[in-house]
């Protein structure tokens, strides 16, 4: 299947959300609204200890104090905090065994994404801790992992079984008081991932968590908290597909990485929640607090894809304390219609010898606008800090923007920066130049978007690169066929 | 008293003694009150983040200077073009001084702005054109335009080419303890006329200066200005500049800005396009020690298709200077085939001096191209080692890669002895001359 550049704009433009079914799973929710009450309430059903009650209520009365960020370069309806209800769990919540007890309608809307567990567990050695709405259902291959010593279950489970680490690391990186998004998140967060790689352990597979939105009206606050001890590695994946909803859905996540000396973690995403429908009518609101922490020698590096949500702001973060260490942050972003991205990274450098590497690719359709929005600051003390920038932007018809704003900010004379942005369309010459070579222009359009989006897709995992294909759909890579 | 507060309250004082109509005095009031509301940017503004004024305000300026100090031509020759021929408009402490410059009528205006504003002759250029192309709602803009008495007004006829180039000199003397200066120039090119300025702010003392000016250029269809703003000032001196550049059809704008010194400079320099095939240059090289600082902001707004920019900013920060470089593209949906390039390239030399650069691109038409580059690094050791190693002292080879990083700003300056000024200026602060020129 090749494409000219005409009908993927069009495609682009027409395509209608694939995934966007709603699963009539019996749920317990929370009345809409949000007080210290119900803060208190979301710890009480989650039989939380006392300590992280009070850390909730603390977030609480913090993001009370706040004010909604406004600096992103997206318009958008703020959301009304008291017409959401802040706890939805799937009504039978023990935890299963076997994929024979979990509820087959639950099985089915997997079934639908295309992702079913069997077929995960069988297939591809991933292990999956579904989250659909905020309680986790199902956890495999946990006994793989526990023999290495690796921990990954919910953060309800974690808060639960290893309050001591839960309690170290939970709002280390992203403090409660971090940012609007990230406070709200820490007041009623109902659950996440949580992932513990011990000391020298090499994790054997790709941990992965599937999220969605399910229940109508409920926002989606998830906390991932993931450490790596000294000299371990783990790769971990995340991909998000959310049903079709009228109303705006709110998801604000928080996820905080820890990677000691000589760890690594590879941390991938594929976004996909529902964007709004042509006419940007509803879609996902987005905000997500993304950001990890590297010690000597160690390396931190982000994958995404985004192609849902109807506002995204999210940059995932690398803090490079360590001497020695790395960070990485590798972004596709694909808007259409009247979809909103206000995305990119921060890297800080703050210890000797640190690098960096930012790649991101924006293409932009319809009317959507994507920006790039990074900082790279380098402190006084971190000696040889580098870095390499490239932000590229690919738009498609003049209804359609691509922003970028790089800060730059160098504190030391041996620091080495290189910033680098383009923006263009799919040129004329380049077509030229391969129609000169026998490629007829559909093609070449299709190698030339392709070659666009390849350094990024590259990154992700191989197990995650087929699913993200599938999951995308209007993915560039996609449209070669 | 604040100096906002002063400000305000001397405005009154300030219109009773000018004599200028009633469409300008609308300026100035409407101004005032924008200057009122907003006040001094802090840095909590975005375009502000990199550079706090609160050093530069706190003082107790003089606003209105007194009368000419009278200083005498052998003591400031150096500070202008000697060696050619050139019209020269010059200012003392903020007052025209005749007896240094060198004005015409002749073929082309190159005068006061005060006689501009106030003699019936120039009335429908000057309702045609001042505080036009500055934007309203910037405060310190507005701060200039209520104060808005005394420049240079140059008008350049239709296919007029001036031959000779054109000096704008501001001395301040410090008669008076520190002083609050607002120049504002007019500059008219018609169609098809070229013209080369060159902008200069001197201090001759030790007494804080502030300048705030406000430059407005139109450059109409074909025509071809080439501006040169030297800020290599006393370390007691601030500066910020205003530039605000409307461009016509095929009409080309250059803007060379060399920052060699001052205590704060702010450089808002900001092209609009109004029709096709229009090229803009906005080339700068900012070389800085102490604890200077120069912060370059710049925007160029391509409104119409088929225009051309070109950005190209080199800096070098030794001691505790800093930099910053806040460049802007913006591409309307219609300005297709767009062709910007914006680049800053950042030389660190010592431990405590910070460049903070934030290249910018907002992009709302497809078929363009537009990319933007931004470095920071150190000279080569290794091409270091391999001047030495030839038997050229460290000293040199520093400055001998130094000025090779920074022939590309030069090399398109095209007055010659202005050229090899810079090249002088350059081998200054670098502290060696390699007897050679660029």
């Amino acid at each position: 299947m090749s494409y000219t550049e005409e009908e993927l704009k069009k495609e682009l433009e027409t395509k209608e959300y694939e995934y966007g079914f709603y699963t009539d799973i019996e749920s317990e929710t929370f009345p809409i609204g949000l007080n210290e009450k119900v803060v208190s309430a979301i710890s009480k059903k989650k039989n939380e200890p006392e300590w992280m009650k009070t850390w909730r209520l603390e977030a609480y009365r913090a993001w009370l104090e706040m004010e909604e960020p406004d600096w992103a370069n997206v318009n958008y309806e703020k959301p009304d905090f008291q017409a959401i209800s802040y706890y939805s769990a799937p009504k039978n919540k023990n935890q299963y065994k076997s994929l024979d007890e979990v509820d087959p309608e639950l099985l089915e809307t997997f079934n639908k994404l295309g992702i079913s567990i069997n077929e995960q567990k069988k297939l591809t050695g991933v292990a999956m801790d579904i989250v659909v709405d905020s309680v986790s259902v199902a956890t495999t291959f946990r006994d793989t992992l526990a023999k290495k010593g690796i921990i990954f279950c919910s953060i309800s489970e974690a808060i639960r079984d290893y309050p001591d680490l839960v309690k170290k690391y939970i709002g280390s990186i992203v403090p409660a008081r971090d940012n609007y998004y990230a406070a709200l998140n820490s007041a009623v967060f109902s659950d996440g991932s949580f992932c513990y790689i011990p000391k020298g352990v090499k994790c054997p597979m790709e941990l992965s968590t599937y999220f969605r939105i399910n229940q109508a009206g409920t926002g989606q606050f998830e906390r991932t908290l993931l450490i790596a001890d000294e000299g371990s590695y783990v790769s971990y994946l995340e991909g998000c597909t959310a049903p079709s909803r009228d109303e705006n859905q709110l998801h604000a996540a928080v996820v905080e990485l820890i990677a000691h000396d000589n760890a690594e973690i590879k941390y991938s995403t594929v976004q996909n929640w529902f964007p709004g429908n042509k006419e940007g009518k509803g879609g996902v609101y987005n905000f997500v607090t993304k950001r990890g922490i590297c010690y000597n020698n160690s390396k931190i590096s982000w994958t995404q894809v985004e192609t849902g949500s109807a506002i995204t702001w999210k940059y995932p973060s690398c803090i490079l304390k360590g001497d020695n260490s790395i960070g990485e942050f590798y972004s596709i972003a694909v808007t259409n219609n009247f979809q909103q991205a206000d995305t990119g990274t921060k890297m800080i450098h703050i210890g000797k010898n640190t690098r960096s590497t930012i790649i991101s690719k924006g293409i932009s359709a319809g009317n959507s606008q994507n920006s790039y929005r990074g900082l790279v600051q380098v402190n006084s003390r971190a000696k040889n800090a580098r870095n390499f920038s490239q932000c590229d932007s690919l738009l498609m018809g003049n209804k359609c923007g691509a922003h970028t704003f790089p800060y730059i900010e160098a504190k030391n004379n041996s620091a080495q920066i290189e910033h680098e942005a383009t923006t263009s369309k799919i040129g004329e010459d380049q077509i030229f130049y391969c129609n000169q070579r026998g490629i007829e222009t559909e093609k070449a359009i299709a190698l030339i978007v392709n070659g666009f989006s390849k350094e990024v897709l590259n990154k992700l995992p191989m197990e995650f690169a087929v699913e993200a294909q599938k999951l995308l759909e209007i993915s560039l890579e996609g449209s070669v066929g | 008293m604040e100096l906002k507060e002063k400000l305000l309250d001397s405005h009154l004082a300030f219109e009773e003694q000018s004599e200028v109509n009633e469409t300008i005095q609308g300026f100035r009031t409407r101004a005032l009150r924008v200057f009122e509301k907003k006040g001094f940017p802090t840095r909590k503004i975005e375009a502000w983040k990199y550079t706090s004024l609160a050093s530069v305000v706190n003082k107790n300026y003089a606003l209105f200077p007194r009368t000419d100090s009278g200083i005498e031509l052998k003591h400031v020759k150096r500070y202008f073009l000697y060696d050619i021929d050139t019209y020269k408009i010059v200012f003392i402490d903020g007052i025209y001084s005749p007896f240094l410059s060198e004005t015409t009528h002749d073929g082309l205006d190159v005068c006061l702005l005060s006689a501009a504003l106030s003699k019936q002759k120039y009335k429908p250029i000057i309702d045609k054109y001042f505080n036009k192309a500055a934007v309203k709602d910037e405060s310190l803009t507005a701060l200039n335009t209520a104060f808005a008495k005394e420049g240079a007004y140059i008008y350049i006829p239709k296919n007029k080419v001036s031959e000779n180039p054109i000096e704008i000199v501001h001395f301040s003397t410090g008669e008076q303890k520190a002083l609050w200066l607002q120049p504002r120039n007019l500059i008219v090119v018609e169609e098809n006329a070229q013209v080369q300025i060159i902008e200069r702010h001197q201090s001759l003392s030790s007494h804080d200066v502030v300048t705030n000016t406000v430059t407005e250029i139109h450059a109409h269809k074909d025509s071809l200005l080439d501006y040169y703003k030297i800020q290599n000032d006393l370390d007691s001196a601030s500066l910020i500049d205003n530039t605000y550049i409307v461009q016509e059809k095929n009409s080309h704008v250059s803007v060379h800005t060399f920052s060699f010194g001052g205590k704060l400079v702010r450089n808002n320099l900001n092209y609009f396009h109004k029709d096709q095939n229009i090229m803009s240059t906005l080339k700068g090289l900012t070389i800085l020690k102490g604890k200077q600082h120069v912060d370059h902001n710049t925007l160029v707004n391509h409104s119409k298709p088929n225009c051309d920019s070109h950005q190209d900013y080199k800096g070098i920060y030794s001691e505790q200077s800093k930099g910053v470089f806040n460049g802007k593209i913006f591409v309307d949906k219609i300005a297709q085939k767009t062709n910007a390039f914006q680049q800053s390239n950042n030389i660190l030399i010592d431990d405590k001096a910070t460049i903070n650069s934030k290249p910018q691109l907002e992009i709302f038409a497809d078929d363009v191209k537009c990319s933007h580059g931004c470095t920071i690094g150190q000279l080569d050791e290794d091409t270091l080692f391999y001047l030495r190693s030839r038997g050229i002292p460290r000293k040199e080879a520093k400055a001998l890669l130094t000025y090779a990083f920074a022939n590309n700003i030069l090399q398109s300056v095209q007055i010659n002895v202005l050229k090899k000024r810079i090249n002088g200026q350059i081998a200054e602060k670098l502290g060696v001359n390699l007897g050679f020129d660029l």
